[in-house]
């Protein structure tokens, strides 16, 4: 049995009888924030934002504030370039259209691929997998397991082969078979190991030998339970692949996923799917209200 | 963005200098400060706050003498208090029975099968035991053979049951064959599932009731932000596990968590792993965690590592 407890409540209750936002209600809305993983330099931010449209508006009610608070924190998150904004039923930008999928361990790379397989196969287009990941036990055979589920073709090696040989063979195959879209696995790396972070920019420089302007995405999956170091993942792996959008998973349990929005202020990369389980099924398009709404959830048990 | 807490404190203290004593005026705008750091660090925003306060206590009153600035009489006062919440006993592994049987269970991804692993490794290298893994992730794609890897990697032999759907039955029968072995220790892992689900939170809990588990330790990822609390007081409702395991301290995150969860179950973290490697595990040291939390540098590792 769940029940919501509302930060707004909360909110409510601070600002009953007040001309202005005190600094009652600018505390409440600051835990919230810091409780959802937004981080003290993006919370302060968005408090300054409030803040300063509080002075400009003078008196607000309780409802004329949750506006407020919704607007400014959407204004901080970005939404792709057109170029690049596409959903399962349109047509991809690009044939094949390669997706390089990338993050820290067991985050939920290889799993967001078999969602976004299963999706994009649903949607008529026809798909092809790269297994790159040919370090972590089973990794390859994760992988499998998940192309055979979704119905759908993988490009593979022996465990232990050269991810950018595997990359490349992927993209070649794609070409020749004349699929719409590519998903490449990579093995889970921390953004701190430098020479691991060299090897995704090969994969990138080798996938360029058959598609020049390719990945057309670089997809970083983050785990949403992750706390600030999320920034600094988005800071190394942007640095090596130049990541254009951000994946975040986990969302099904009690994290926020708060983080999002410190990278979204700092990088500017675009949000563009959630995964919410582990089943195919479980991955939701992002969508910027709805985020900001959960963030002020506090579900409790 | 990650500025040392010395370097905050400085900035802070800027108008207290020389001697005096610390008062409640001039600790206010530290304490803010500390807790600050401490939040971005992951520390959860609550526990940040009553650290804060008893820091905030233990602090007024003390005496600036010349030979330390009262920034570093505060690190110091801060890391002494943080030692003390995240030490204790040292509390080794339980490993005796016949067999002793130990549970993994954590989240999703939070490193359980290499945990495992990595348990097994040092168990059979360094206490000279004879492990059993047990593949008890029916859920997971390639989970098993993820394990039997694993196991593979390590020369350690690995319970599978391919075909079989229960993670109770699957525990229950690698005892008996431990038994049978002359096995003296079974380490079994488990799926990943979240602390809201309440179908796989049943199903940990009736694998413990029916194995009777020497040890249940806890895994978690050290890069948890502000959550590690719920799910670690969920999991410990229901588990009432003897331990916590720290992974991927590899990365470079401050790892504030360890904090929160010592400070919400207060149980002992017994192991940190850190690294892809079977081999990289380690017992946990209160006063590195420490230092990695305010970001002061964890030089003893690193001499070590030298
Ligand atoms: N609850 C939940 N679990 C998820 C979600 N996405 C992935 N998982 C689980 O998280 C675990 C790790 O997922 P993987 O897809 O293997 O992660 P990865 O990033 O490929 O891991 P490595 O390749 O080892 O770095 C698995 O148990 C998944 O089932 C999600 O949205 N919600
Ligand atoms: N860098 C690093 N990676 C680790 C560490 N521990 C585990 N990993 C990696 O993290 C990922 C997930 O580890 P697993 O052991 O599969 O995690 P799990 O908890 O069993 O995952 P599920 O069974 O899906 O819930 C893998 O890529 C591991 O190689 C560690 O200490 N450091
Ligand atoms: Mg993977
Ligand atoms: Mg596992």
């Amino acid at each position: 049995q769940k029940t919501k407890d509302n930060f707004f409540s909360k909110v409510t209750k601070a600002i009953a009888g007040k001309s202005t936002v005190d600094e009652e209600v600018l505390d409440s809305l600051e835990e919230a924030l810091v409780s959802a993983d937004v981080g003290i330099e993006t919370t302060v931010k968005i408090i300054e934002r409030v803040e300063a449209r509080v002075a400009r508006d003078k008196y607000i009610n309780t409802s004329e504030l949750n506006g407020i608070l919704q607007e400014e924190i959407e204004a901080t998150l970005v939404d792709a370039p057109t170029a690049n904004n596409y959903d399962f039923q349109s047509d991809l930008p690009k044939k094949p259209y390669i997706i390089l999928v990338v993050g820290v361990n067991g985050v939920g790379k290889t799993t967001t691929i078999g969602k976004l397989a299963y999706n994009f196969k649903k949607a008529g287009k026809e798909v092809l997998l790269g297994a790159a990941d040919t370090f972590r036990a089973a990794a390859v055979d994760q992988l499998t397991i998940w192309s055979e589920r979704t119905g759908v073709p993988i490009v593979k090696q022996a465990m232990g082969s050269d991810p950018a040989a595997v990359a490349f063979d992927t993209v070649s195959s794609a070409v020749s078979r004349g699929s719409d879209v590519v998903l490449i696995d990579t093995a889970g790396r921390l953004h701190n190991k430098i020479h691991l972070m060299d090897e995704l920019s090969k994969i990138r420089r080798v996938i360029q030998k058959v598609i020049p302007d390719a990945p057309h995405e670089v997809l970083l999956v983050l785990d949403g339970s992750t706390g600030q170091n999320a920034l600094e993942q988005a800071k190394q792996f942007t640095a090596a692949t130049e990541v254009t959008a951000l994946a975040i998973t986990k969302l099904d349990g009690t994290a926020k996923g708060g983080v999002v929005l410190a990278i979204a202020n700092q990088f500017k990369i675009p949000v563009k799917f959630i995964g919410v389980g582990e089943k195919m099924e479980d991955l939701l398009v992002f969508d910027k209200h709805e985020f900001v709404e959960s963030l002020f959830n506090l579900e409790r048990r | 963005m990650f500025e040392s807490l010395s370097d905050r404190l400085d900035s802070a203290f800027k108008n207290l200098k020389g001697e005096g004593k610390i008062t409640d005026l001039n600790v206010a705008a530290t304490v803010k400060e500390i807790r600050r750091a401490l939040v971005d660090a992951d520390v959860n925003y609550k526990i940040a706050k009553e650290f804060t306060d008893t820091v905030r206590e233990k602090a007024t009153g003390e005496k600036v003498i010349t030979a330390i600035s009262p920034s570093q009489l505060m690190v110091k006062i801060v890391k002494d208090e943080l030692v003390s919440l995240m030490g204790g006993e040292a509390t080794e592994l339980n490993a005796k029975g016949a067999p002793a049987v130990i549970l993994i269970a954590g989240l999703q991804g939070s490193g359980k099968t290499t945990f495992s692993g990595k348990l097994a490794n040092y168990l059979k290298k360094q206490k000279k035991l004879s492990p059993l893994l047990v593949a008890a992730d029916v859920y997971r794609p390639a989970a098993m053979e993820q394990l039997r890897v694993l196991g593979e990697q390590i020369g350690v032999d690995v319970h599978l049951e391919l075909e079989n759907k229960n993670p109770v039955e699957i525990a229950q029968n690698a005892i008996r064959e431990a038994r049978a072995k002359n096995k003296n220790v079974v380490i079994i892992d488990t799926a990943g599932r979240l602390a809201v689900d309440e179908a796989m939170m049943t199903e940990v809990a009736n694998i413990k009731s029916a194995v009777n588990p020497t040890e249940i330790l806890f895994v978690v990822d050290s890069m948890t932000g502000q959550d590690a609390v719920n799910t670690a007081k969920a999991f410990n409702d229901r588990l009432d596990f003897s331990g916590v395991v720290l992974t991927k301290l590899d990365g470079d995150t401050r790892g504030g968590a360890a904090l929160s969860i010592k400070y919400t179950v207060e149980k002992p973290i017994k192991f940190v792993s850190s690294g892809e490697k079977l081999d990289t595990l380690d017992v946990f040291y209160p006063e590195r965690m420490a230092q990695r939390i305010l970001g002061m540098g964890d030089i003893t590792t690193l001499v070590e590592k030298a």
